[in-house]
């Protein structure tokens, strides 16, 4: 019982934590530019619906992951084009870019409501698998869950190590000096925005095709705010995204697993759960965390050539 | 010299006036949402005839605009107060059902009492729970804890889940079947609307309001003060204005308006407390704000324009089969071509 217990919460905290990996890696990508991006959650329903309107059609897991990662990332080049091209706010931008990803998605997918797909097969890992509890809990998945922390990993190692990497950081902290040193601002933040919609999209395609394996209005639900929290949680630092991200995919989790056990707790109450835990996450950590962010984060990069 | 600021401030072309502009950018961003409507295979003049029609073209089509636009003026106020400090409230849509939560306690546990004083209570706890609501985003952004954007958005969650919990717990009305709501309100709780439509007194909170921010932002001290804050926090600090102060009452402030949107809504056109009672009210209202600059005037127009969008997004859900959120599309791209004109001040 408990160890069944134990092994349903493990195993749906990384299922739900993965999507938050995802959009987490994508946030901070745009924010280590110098941009916040608060539309996260409309590219993330583009992406879940692209990625799902291709899976009924072509019945490609592939295919439908790669459908949702360009159509995330040309979804994100609106937004780049308005707060990079035309420098409007980006907050306000983000917000009005939530309402059009949510209009858009619900458009798309109003003919595709109510349908299944058979989605992402699952991959058990030969003999890690195996292992009692821990196994099936962890090694019994999608691709896209055993990719989530490589790409973390990835995301380090291209920001800190490599001169593209170093280009950003230096955009994001100080654009004008970038700039100086002969590095278009613009340039690497369209670039930031475009693989962060395509990061964005593959972490809505993981919720339709991944783990609903159905499409419905709005169905991620605030995941994509969730998101820009754990970036201030993670100190914008891709390897502590990780910790963050199945942290909060645990508290999914356990909600999920208390009301499956019939917990008599009103299903409202623990739904509340990831939310006030960003909130709490953010009241005790988040004011220590400001100067770990990049310097020019949410400033307009004013200056022309 | 008529303006000593010509020629230091750039002014680049000719300048149309505003509500030309206003105009072109709106007819830019219809032109956009018909293409996209085209694209799914609908026709977009059918569909701007019939929301034109529907929502304009009789006298109980307008009436029901006026209704949509009683909440907006408040949700729209309740970011264009916080604003004039750069506090972006995305809250509104949680502040409201706080707001209609607060109001319900009073409107079922008051119910012995006469009309006036009951919905005094009810106007007064709304604004004093949409307010507490956004306060708490305002004193942990005050402390430099939180950002109230991300803070106030998520709240939006929590409160929507509160009012769900009540509505199929505590209070759920055994009469209501299977529909999860409150008991309905005693006529005391209801307030009085116009005859034969269902504009309420609500719409005369939203004019009071609107006129109070434009006198307090342009005619008094605090409004100077905010100024100051909006211009340099910092200096405004140093010279002795309560900054911090200001930041927790303004978003108390401004959840209260919203607060008051939702206690409006449950009483006048509810009559008791629904979980859908808002249809995204509160993200609406921010939308106007940031289109309207927080303009007063620019808000009324911006509130009566997306109060039409917002009406007609349920007439194309019947005659065109659309999705009630694809409005979205059209409020979005409308902020998109007002934000992307100009560095926009919300």
């Amino acid at each position: 019982m408990i160890a069944a217990f134990a092994r349903s919460l493990l195993s749906g905290a990384v299922v739900s934590g993965t999507p938050l990996l995802y959009a987490t890696l994508a946030e901070l990508i745009g924010e280590r530019a110098g941009v916040v991006n608060l539309g996260l959650e409309g590219v993330m329903l583009v992406g879940a619906v692209a990625g799902f309107v291709a899976a009924v059609h072509t019945g490609n897991a592939a295919v439908a992951v790669a459908t949702a990662a360009l159509a995330g990332g040309v979804f994100n080049l609106l937004f780049a084009y308005l707060v990079v091209t035309r420098r409007a706010n980006q907050l306000a931008t983000g917000l009005a870019l939530m309402f059009c990803g949510v209009g858009l998605s619900a458009l798309i997918g109003a003919r595709y409501v109510g349908r299944q797909v058979s989605g992402l097969a699952e991959v058990p890992i030969p003999t890690l698998a195996e292992i009692p509890v821990i196994g099936p809990a962890l090694f019994v998945h999608d691709v896209l869950v055993y990719g989530a922390v490589p790409l973390a990993v990835a995301t380090w190692w291209v920001l800190y190590t490599t001169r593209w990497g170093l280009a950003l950081r230096a955009v994001g902290e100080n654009p004008v000096a970038a700039f100086a040193a002969g590095k278009d601002p613009r340039v690497l933040q369209y670039q930031a925005l475009f693989i962060a919609g395509m990061l964005g999209g593959i972490a809505g395609a993981h919720l339709s095709i991944g783990v609903a394996r159905t499409w419905a209005e709005w169905m991620t639900a605030g995941r994509g705010f969730i998101a820009v929290a754990l970036v201030i949680f993670a100190k914008w630092q891709p390897l502590r995204a990780i910790a963050g991200a199945f942290l909060f995919g645990g508290a999914i989790s356990l909600q999920l697993q208390l009301q499956a056990l019939g917990v008599p707790i009103s299903p409202f109450v623990l739904d509340m759960l990831p939310y006030m835990l960003s909130l709490v996450v953010l009241a005790v950590w988040g004011g220590s965390r400001r100067h770990a962010a990049p310097g020019s984060l949410g400033r307009v990069f004013q200056g022309s050539p | 010299m008529a303006d000593p600021a010509r020629g230091v401030v750039a002014r680049r072309g000719p300048r149309l006036p505003t509500l030309a502009r206003f105009a072109g950018l709106l007819a830019f961003a219809l032109t956009v949402f018909a293409t996209l409507l085209v694209a799914f295979g609908k026709n977009p003049l059918r569909a701007y005839v019939d929301i034109v029609s529907s929502t304009l073209g009789t006298a109980h089509g307008f009436s029901e605009t006026l209704v949509k636009v009683t909440p907006l003026l408040l949700t729209a106020l309740a970011v264009a107060l916080p604003s004039r400090i750069w506090l972006i409230n995305v809250g509104g849509e949680g502040q409201l059902f706080i707001g209609a939560l607060c109001a319900t306690w009073a409107a079922l546990n008051l119910s012995g009492w006469p009309s006036v004083p009951l919905l005094t209570a009810m106007a007064l706890l709304g604004f004093a729970g949409g307010g507490a609501w956004a306060a708490i985003a305002g004193a942990l952004r005050a402390r430099g804890w939180v950002s109230e954007t991300i803070s106030t958005l998520l709240m939006n969650y929590v409160a929507i889940l509160l009012v769900q919990y009540f509505v199929f717990g505590p209070w759920r009305d055994p009469e209501g079947v299977n529909y999860p709501q409150s008991a309905s309100f005693v006529d005391a709780a209801i307030l009085p609307s116009l005859a034969g439509s269902r504009v309420h007194a609500g719409l005369v909170f939203g004019l009071v309001a609107l006129a109070a921010f434009a006198l307090v932002v342009t005619r008094t001290r605090w409004g100077l003060e905010l100024r100051a804050i909006g211009g340099n926090a910092e200096a405004a600090r140093r010279l002795g204005v309560p900054v911090a102060r200001y930041v927790v009452v303004l978003m108390f402030v401004g959840g209260g308006l919203a607060g008051l949107a939702g206690m409006a809504e449950v009483s006048a056109i509810q009559g008791r407390l629904r979980a859908s009672l808002s249809p995204g009210y509160g993200y609406t209202g921010f939308l106007i704000s940031w289109m309207a600059g927080g303009h007063p005037a620019g808000i009324v127009g911006a509130a009566f324009v997306l109060a039409v969008v917002t009406a007609g997004g349920d007439i194309l859900q019947m005659t065109q089969a659309l999705p009630g959120s694809a409005v979205n599309i059209l409020m979005a791209v409308m902020l998109f071509v007002v934000l992307g004109h100009k560095a926009a001040r919300p």
